[in-house]
Order: C-alpha cells, then structure tokens, then sequence
C-alpha cells in the first residue's frame, strides 16, 4: 500500500512540468524542502524557530555569489551554502538554547533581523536590488541542465534527497532522543544526556536543509533578494507547517504546495496573500492544531478501529 | 576618531535615543505586563501601535479631532479593539502552549497591517505636531513636542509600574500570575482580570502609536519594524520584570543613538550585538537577578 503510494507519487511528479509551469513546481519542491527543516526543529524538537527564513536567505547569497564569481560547479555551490547555513544554525543554536519554550522563538527572530540588516548592508549581496543573473553551472562541470525542464528534474532529485535525509535523521536514534526531549526534556536529561547539545546540532542540521533549500532556490529563479530572508518568509514556514501538520512527516510538504499555490493565485490581488494567510493560520491555530495530515491521519484511525471493533 | 562630533551632533543624537527609548519602554512594559499574567508573547503589540497612530490620524483628518483629544480617544479604541481580540482568538487558546498564542498574534499582525494597507496605502502619512516650535539650550535645540514625549512617557510607565507593584489591584494580577485558583477562591473573575489586563496592555501600544504620530510617519509597517527591537529589548531585560523592561527600553535607545554618534554603521546592530552578549554572560536576563 504505501510502496504504491511512493510510486505513484513518483509518477506523477515525473508527468507534471509536462503540465504545469516548472518554476512554479521548483518553487514548491524548495519550499516542501525547506518546510521540512522547520517542521524537523518544530515538530520533532519542539523547538519554534521564528526566523527560518535567515538560513534559506544567506545561502541563496552564498551559492549564488559562488556561482557567479567562481567557476564551481552546480552541486558544490549549493553543498557550501548549505554547509555555511548550518554553521549559523550551530552558532544561532548555541545563543539560544540558553532560553527555553517562547524566548526561543523570540532569539530566533530577533537574529534573523540581524542577518537581514548584515546583508542588506553587505556590497556583495547587492543591497535592496538583490543579486541578478545567478548562472545554472553545469552538474559535475560536466552536464548542462539550464534547461527549465531538465532543471525540474535535477530539483526533484535533490529534494528527493533532502527528504530522504530528513527521514533519516528522525527515524535514527538521535531522533528519538529529540523527540523525548520534546516530550521530557528533563527526563533525557536525567538519563545523561545533554538536551542543550542535541539541540544545537538539531539546528545546525536544520539550518543546513534550509540553506540547501535556499541555495536551491537561487539557481531557480537565477536570483537571490532580501525578501527571502525577510520575517514574512519565517512566517509563513511556519503557517505552511502548521497547516499541512507539524510533526508529521508529509504535513509540511502538503502545506508548502498548498500555500506557494495560493501566493501564486493570489500574487494579482497585492495585500489580499498575506491576509489570506494571516487568517488561514488563525483558522489553524483554533480549529485545526493538528493540520490536514495530522486530521487525515486521526481520522483514518478512528475508521480503522471501528471497524476492527 | 571623535573629531567632527559637535555638541549639537552629540545631544541631537541623545535626544533622539531617548525619545526612541521612550517608545522601546512604553512597548517593552506592555509586553512584559500582557506576558507577565498571560504568559502570551503579544506579537500583535506592533500592530496595535500601529493602530493607535491611525486612529489618531483618522479622527483629525475625518472627524478633525486634534491631537489632545485623540490622546485619550485613541488608546480607548485601540484597547477595544484588544479587548475583541482576546475573546476571539486569544481565549480559545489560552491552555494550550505559549507557542501558539505567539503565533495568533502573529496572524493577526498579517491581518492587521494587510487591511491597513488596502485601505490607506503602504506610504507614511504625516500628523504635524502639536507642539510646534522649541526652545534654544545653547547646546542645542529643543522641541516642545519631543520634550513633552520624554516627560509623558516617563510618567505612564512610572506609573504604570506603581499601579501593579504597589497597588491592592496590582497585588491581585501579580498573584492570578501566581496561582489563579486561590485568587478565584476569594471572589475575583480572574478571567475577566486576564481580557481587561490584555486590553490595559493593547491600550498601552495604542497610547505610544498617537505619542509617536507626530515624530514618525504614520505607516502600516511602523509596528512590525520595530517589533523586532521591542523583542530583543524584552530578552535582554528578561521577560516578565516591568522596572527591567522600561530600564532597558530607555538603555537600549540611549545606546543605539549614541552608535549613530560614533559608529553611523553600527547603529542598526548595536542592540542585537548587545542581546548576543547579554545571552552569553547573563543568560537569566539583565533584570533578572534582583527577582529570583
């Protein structure tokens, strides 16, 4: 049943630019990417960062200064972004582990700001006009992907990747050790280990996906601006999350597709996206804490048990 | 390195710094006092000040209502409007994670600024002082208005401070924050204490944003850039304490100006380097110690 599922999921993911506008679909895959980051520090560490968005931002700046100074390769620009963003995330999580629950939440925000204003400041991130013309180097050195539809794929397999990674980390035992510090932080702590540090290198690994998913998305739309690092875009990771299902697996890869689909309607009508998404997360937050999968899956137990009784 | 700072740099610099504290103290207490009883992180306080320096705008330039009357209009209209908002979306939650009222009020700040800007624009409005005019120190020049905005502000939190910490009803929050039961056994509606304390809160924010209309440009964005600041204020002083987050407040702009003095580029940062540094070395918060 669920091998089925997979297979179909791949299926149709191999069919769609055929149908649908590929940079819409690169745009999704790096939010479901980057979305999972969060969703790997929210759902499974019980840790709320509230400025995701300043990993997916300064990696876009890195890979994308790398590629246009440097004749790296695609996959090495994107590798040293991701590793820098997680060198971040490790510093980031050092400072703020200090503080637990809600100021947790206020650190991270507070920091993103700072690596914002670090950036706009910066001469090479090119200030408020952004960074242009970011080339899609050939993989390897050797292969040309420039295409937008060979490109599509090239994004498929490195979000494959990156999920598979994720999956990794959180079916291993570190991962069960996170999970029991959401759960009972000090009760891990009385078994002898150290929340503070699996925490930190929960973040660095974090921020390291969202940094590759930023880099990622640099050499999609072949620019990096401000806006991705802006406190909108740590909102709305956070919404996307939420919405799809926070410590689910597939949650926030349902919300990131539901929330880049409704931007991309809304785009047209201004202000009206992130009203939408103020009350979209209002809605969530009141009425459906644990998400579309997180009811989807409720639900289907119920059924199930029903009908075994 | 210090040629070139006249005095009238370096006083010009001061003044602005504290009347930005001013606002940093005003905000940081009404979060601190909101959280202290609710233990909600009110995002929202940005765009509740926000707010308070529309309706300001609204009522002189629809009503033509001047500025000392929207001073007592505004804030009451402001704390309204929180008092709706905790009953909607607030109360549902409040057993629930801090985590998640961070979050509402976060929405709502989307909801709140998105509707102020399809309706009036994301360019600043001006609101011309009330005080024009001010008064030569030699050392530099003093407006009324700024002067009267350093006085007042001191005022409000200094008592706002001695209503909740010396007062019988002050008593009564500190101790709902303690054990809301034992308060409810002695016939207080702790939960109408918590929405009016909120509301108290928000009408706080809306008090600073008709306070800060005739200084800043009245914008939708105003709150939320400097929400980033209040929260970094908040940290550093440590969250809870009232006297912590109106010193740090009014620390905090005093620093950041004198930066604008010595360092120009550094200005934008000197308070987030100042919250890394006070994480570091006093990770309890800088006020915390007198308490625990």
């Amino acid at each position: 049943m669920r091998i089925a599922l997979v297979l179909l999921g791949v299926a149709v993911a191999l069919a769609l630019p055929f149908f649908v506008y590929p940079i819409l679909l690169m745009t999704i895959l790096c939010f479901v990417i980057f979305a999972s980051s969060f969703n790997l520090l929210l759902g499974y560490v019980g840790l709320l960062c509230f400025g995701q968005a300043m990993f997916l931002g300064l990696s876009a700046y890195i890979a994308g200064y790398l590629l246009k100074t440097t004749g790296v390769s695609i996959e090495i620009a994107i590798l040293a972004a991701a590793l820098v963003s997680a060198l971040l995330g490790g510093f980031v999580g050092f400072v703020a582990v200090r503080r637990t629950g809600i100021q947790f939440a206020m650190i991270t925000f507070a920091f993103a700001q700072f690596v914002y204003f670090m950036l706009l400041q910066s001469d090479f991130t090119g200030g408020e006009d952004g960074m242009q013309g970011i080339p899609r180097s050939d993989l390897f050195g050797l292969v040309d992907i420039s295409d937008s539809r060979t490109f599509y794929y090239f994004v498929l397999a490195m979000t494959a990747l990156a999920i598979f990674a994720i999956y990794r980390v959180i079916h291993s035992p570190f991962g069960e050790i996170l999970k029991a510090i959401r759960d009972n932080e000090a009760r891990v702590e009385s078994l002898g280990f150290r929340p503070e540090r699996f925490k930190i290198i929960a973040m660095m690994i974090s921020a390291g996906i969202a940094g590759f998913a930023g880099a990622l998305k640099a050499t999609v739309f072949q620019f990096a601006t401000l806006t991705d690092v802006s406190w909108t875009v740590s909102g709305e990771v956070i919404l996307m999350t939420l919405l799809g299902g926070m410590g689910t697996f597939t949650g926030p890869m349902v919300g990131a597709a539901a929330i880049i689909f409704l931007n991309d309607e809304l785009a047209q009508f201004g202000e009206w996206a992130l009203i939408a998404q103020g009350v979209i997360l209002i809605l969530v937050i009141l009425f459906l804490r644990r998400g579309v999968v997180g009811e989807a899956g409720a639900l289907w137990r119920r059924m199930r048990n029903r009908n075994k009784g | 390195m210090f040629d070139g700072i006249t005095p009238q740099l370096l006083f010009g610099q001061l003044l602005i710094g504290v009347i930005n504290g001013s606002f940093y103290a005003m905000l940081a207490m009404g979060l601190a006092i909101i959280f202290g009883l609710m233990h909600v992180v009110n995002f929202a306080h940005g765009a509740q000040y926000m707010l308070g320096a529309f309706v300001a705008w609204l009522l002189l330039s629809t009503l033509g209502v001047p500025y000392w009357g929207a001073l007592f209009i505004a804030p009451v209209v402001v704390a309204i409007f929180g008092l709706v908002m905790e009953r909607l979306i607030l109360k549902p939650i409040a057993h629930l994670d801090p985590l998640y009222s961070l979050l509402v009020t976060y929405a709502a700040t989307l909801v709140i600024e998105g509707a102020v800007r399809l309706n009036y624009g994301s360019t600043g409005l001006p609101y011309s002082s009330p005080l024009p005019g001010g008064v030569n120190l030699g050392f530099m020049f003093m407006p009324w208005y700024r002067l009267w905005v350093v006085v007042f502000s001191i005022f409000t939190c200094l008592g706002t401070w001695l209503l909740i910490e010396h007062t019988k009803l002050g008593a009564y929050l500190r101790a709902a924050n303690e054990s809301p039961e034992t308060v409810e056994s002695f016939g207080i509606n702790v939960p109408r204490m918590v929405t009016l304390t909120y509301a108290f809160g928000v009408g706080l924010a809306g008090l600073s944003g008709v306070l800060a209309a005739p200084i800043y440009q009245v914008s939708p964005s105003m709150g939320s850039t400097l929400m980033i600041t209040i929260f970094a204020v908040v940290v550093i002083g440590g969250m809870g304490s009232i006297m912590g987050a109106i010193l740090t407040g009014y620390l905090l702009g005093i620093v950041e100006g004198l930066t604008k003095v010595f360092y120009p580029e550094g200005a934008n940062l000197v308070i987030f380097f100042i919250m890394l540094l006070a994480l570091i070395f006093r990770p309890k918060g800088l006020f915390s110690g007198e308490k625990s």
